[in-house]
């Protein structure tokens, strides 16, 4: 086993052709440019924000962009851009962990299921059809209610709802799958069922996979905005891009860019995690030429 | 003048890396009541060549740079959009190599065959429906479908692979063509089928006086059937001529080589089977799969009995050929040999020990021992491993070879079958079908295995790359000191490697003998059938059996 593990990091690997072709993919590489960024400014923001997220205002009001305040304030004078830059932090890290945690439960389950098939498949997704069935706010409602309120909960939540689709997908994929040549190759050769899941099925899910954790990532983030909406996710003065962008929605009309700023920002992470998606989905792909 | 008469036809298909020149320069001309043959090997161009003629090719990335195709006065290539239509309609008509795809699942046979009667572009040839249903009744009935007034209902699902061929003929000749094209019409068919599907063609070529353009790659098939032959590569015609000049006076190489390709004539190696000492014993195997193809059957928890109690066995150095139709239960047996598939009863023994029944941890010591090479080098690699890694995993996984010396191991079995060390690196999609089995037989031989189970190993490819690939099998089975067991439907191929065969029908165990013995006095009724059906690459005998 040792000895695969030292061969996969001998040589032309996947993943260094991966890389490879996606470092000619200027479009993907801006994607992940783009969020690379957000990622830093997010860890900095303590440091580097201008003000701090609950220094109000009050006199001031909701003033339009200004040399003092780039982006504008809020109706309480808090400035926008400190305002956005904490609110990457908590969307980003809903998007990533939640989706991560979507992602291995959904990876691992579609593809068990899907591999092992009979009675251990009828099993296992029926349980995802009856996670499907629950009623999404009345779960995450108890959890707060048996757990508290915590934001690393929130995640676990959202991750523990949107691995279902994961794992359908991959299912569906593996089963097909299952019936090839190479798998039953693999087979004669006396492979484990666990070393053919992981070297021979899940690579060859990548594709579908990858373009979906890149629906999922914005969705989760517009689900956190809409669970801290009802006031379930988490309080201001704390804030996310989605709070604010709901916030924005209600003033539209008076102070448009309490609405646009957010926005922006949303739209410019959603197209980079797009173009990084598919450029990764792409570079993942053998049969593309590596020019 | 001919009827369709194509002169100086190119074809670029303008893609990403560059320019390729699907069809250069061919000219050829066909008349009513005639037969063009139009062979050659994957990507010589021959398909897209007919596909212009309807305008079905994808523009882009195809473009037709120069030439014509005048039909009965009328240029094909430069027609409108609405008169090409009415070619279609009237005048020409195809039949596709796979008769289930070409027919909707949905719709049942019948709406499929009087929805060109019905909708004709023409209204004044338009039919109602009952007088289309008539028509297409009798048409049914012409090309052999029995009871055909019941079978009108049915959906494509419903009927045999050779009765769709039929359904399909049916539906080309709805509008009476004028010129037909067969694109490799009988290549997923069964060879006793193929004889009556080929049989069927010309006939209704004859009562009709059609004009047929048959694309194939057998030149088997094409010896019986064709007035004249074009042999195409890579875009270019090679030779045109009669066929009788084609196949007794070929002037062009590539045409020598095609024919000397072909797999003629007994095994010449001489038989390595040691005698009296079995490598594999399979006794009274029967290997069940539960019917899921009916609701009833599902319900009735019937079984399809895919092996019903087969004994053999298989003598070390021997090479078995085993052949059958498909559905004989030929790649269960291999399957089941090698514990691939459950086995309902019966046992399996390798070596004199028993290995069915063993857990899939108790297996691997076994299955260093036997391996198996399968029919579609497209689907039999891994496309996310390279050359190296798939190479690499049976050795490694076996032990076989550690990190030191495993990029010499994998080199040596490059070597072993014939492939560039060079491309260690490159992915499956990168190499072409016959180099793509040679990376499967090198995975099959990595463990330095007893017994190679080949199900169908040259179905998939180009007769040339087919008799390269043969070759390879047998210097390898020469050098390992191997025991093959060779599953096949072409008895040509399995005549060429076997020293013995065996023939399955049905899921049982029919006949077996030594392969000349067999081929010179077959005892029973079906195996004379299935001998007999053989296409042979020589117009003259091949005439005198078809009129036979």
């Amino acid at each position: 086993m040792d000895d695969l593990q030292v061969m996969e990091e001998q040589g032309s690997s996947l993943w260094r052709d991966a890389w490879i072709k996606l470092s000619k993919n200027y479009l993907a590489l801006f994607g992940l440019g783009v969020i690379v960024l957000l990622c830093i400014v997010s860890l900095l923001t303590p440091w580097i924000a201008p003000y701090g997220y609950e220094e109000q205002d009050l006199m001031l009001g909701a003033t339009a962009p200004s040399l003092q305040h780039w982006l504008g304030t809020d109706i309480f004078g808090r400035d926008m851009l400190t305002r956005i830059m904490y609110g990457g932090r908590v969307s980003l890290m809903v998007g990533f962990i939640a989706t991560a945690v979507a992602l291995v439960i959904g990876v691992l389950w579609g593809a068990i299921a899907g591999f092992v098939g009979g009675r251990v498949d009828a099993v296992m997704m029926r349980i995802v059809d009856i996670m499907y069935a629950l009623p999404f706010m009345i779960f995450i409602v108890l959890l707060m209610v048996v757990f508290g309120r915590n934001i690393l909960l929130l995640f676990l939540a959202i991750g523990a709802v949107e691995w279902l689709t994961m794992a359908r997908i991959v299912r569906s994929q593996v089963m097909s799958l299952r019936k090839q040549e190479f798998v039953e190759a693999a087979y004669s050769l006396g492979l484990s069922q666990w070393t053919i899941i992981r070297r021979h099925i899940i690579p060859n899910t990548l594709g579908p996979v990858i373009v979906y954790t890149t629906l999922t990532i914005p969705s989760v983030m517009l689900l956190e905005a809409f669970l801290s909406f009802l006031g379930l996710g988490i309080q201001p003065p704390e804030s996310s891009w989605g709070l604010l962008i709901n916030y924005g929605v209600e003033t539209m009309e008076e102070y448009p860019w309490l609405l646009i700023f957010p926005g922006v920002t949303l739209s410019l992470t959603l197209f980079a995690l797009n173009f990084l998606g598919d450029g990764l989905r792409d570079a993942l792909d053998p049969r593309t030429s590596k020019d | 003048m001919a009827l369709l008469d194509v002169n100086g036809l190119k074809i670029y298909f303008h893609t990403r890396d560059g320019v390729v020149k699907a069809v250069d320069d061919v000219s050829f001309s066909v008349d009513s009541g005639e037969t063009l043959a139009i062979v050659g090997e994957s990507g010589s161009g021959k398909s897209v060549t007919c596909y212009s003629l309807l305008d079905l090719l994808p523009k882009p990335p195809a473009k037709i740079e120069a030439g014509t195709a005048m039909f009965d006065g009328e240029d094909l290539l430069t027609c409108s959009p609405e008169r090409m239509k009415q070619f279609r309609g009237n005048d020409i008509a195809v039949i596709f190599q796979d008769p289930m795809t070409s027919l909707n699942p949905f719709i049942t046979i019948g709406e499929q065959l009087i929805e060109p009667l019905i909708y004709h572009p023409d209204k004044a040839r338009r039919l109602t429906r009952d007088a289309a249903t008539k028509r297409a009744i009798e048409l049914l009935d012409e090309v052999g479908i029995v009871n055909a007034n019941a079978r009108f209902n049915c959906y494509a699902h419903e009927f045999s692979g050779g009765m769709r061929q039929r359904v399909m003929i049916a539906m080309a000749l709805i509008n009476e063509p004028r010129l037909l094209i067969c694109d490799e019409p009988t290549t997923a068919l069964d060879v006793t089928i193929q004889a009556q599907i080929l049989e069927l063609i010309k006939q209704l070529q004859q009562s009709r006086d059609m004009a047929v353009i048959f694309i194939s790659h057998d030149l088997g098939v094409v010896a019986g059937i064709a007035d004249n032959v074009i042999v195409m590569c890579e875009g270019t015609v090679r030779e045109a001529a009669d066929t009788e000049s084609v196949f007794y006076r070929t002037k062009d190489s590539y045409t020598k080589r095609l024919l000397a390709a072909i797999p003629e004539g007994a095994k010449t190696m001489a038989n390595r089977a040691e005698v009296g000492q079995p490598l594999i014993e399979v006794s009274h195997l029967k290997t069940y799969f539960k019917d899921y193809s009916s609701p009833a059957a599902r319900a009735e928890k019937r079984q399809v009995k895919a092996v019903d109690d087969v004994s053999l066995s298989i003598q070390r150095g021997e090479i078995l050929g085993l052949v059958g139709e498909s559905g004989s239960g030929k790649s269960t047996i291999g399957r089941s040999i090698m514990q691939l598939v459950p086995i309902t009863s019966g046992s399996v023994s390798f070596n004199g020990t028993p290995i069915s029944g063993l857990s899939s941890s108790q297996l691997v010591p076994w299955r260093q021992r036997m391996q198996m090479i399968f029919q579609d080098p497209y689907a039999s690699l891994n496309p996310r491993m390279t050359v190296y890694q798939t190479l690499a995993e049976p050795l490694l996984y076996h032990g076989l070879a550690n990190s030191s010396n495993i990029n010499q191991q994998v080199q040596q079995l490059m070597d072993d079958v014939g492939l560039a060390r060079a491309s260690m690196r490159k992915y499956p999609h990168e190499f072409s079908g016959g180099q793509r089995q040679r990376i499967a037989i090198g995975r099959a031989i990595a463990t330095k295995p007893e017994l190679i189970i080949a199900d169908e190993p040259v179905s998939a490819l180009d007769v040339t790359i087919q008799a390269q690939v043969l070759d390879l099998i047998l210097d390898l089975v020469e050098r390992h000191n191997l025991t093959m067991m060779f599953i096949s439907h072409d008895l040509s191929v399995v005549r060429y490697i076997s020293d013995r065969v065996l023939v399955m029908h049905h899921g049982v165990l029919i006949e077996q003998g030594d392969t000349e013995q067999l081929w010179a006095n077959p005892e029973q009724e079906y195996t004379k059938n299935l001998l007999k059906a053989i296409p042979l690459a020589d117009p003259r005998s091949e005439r005198a059996r078809l009129s036979s």
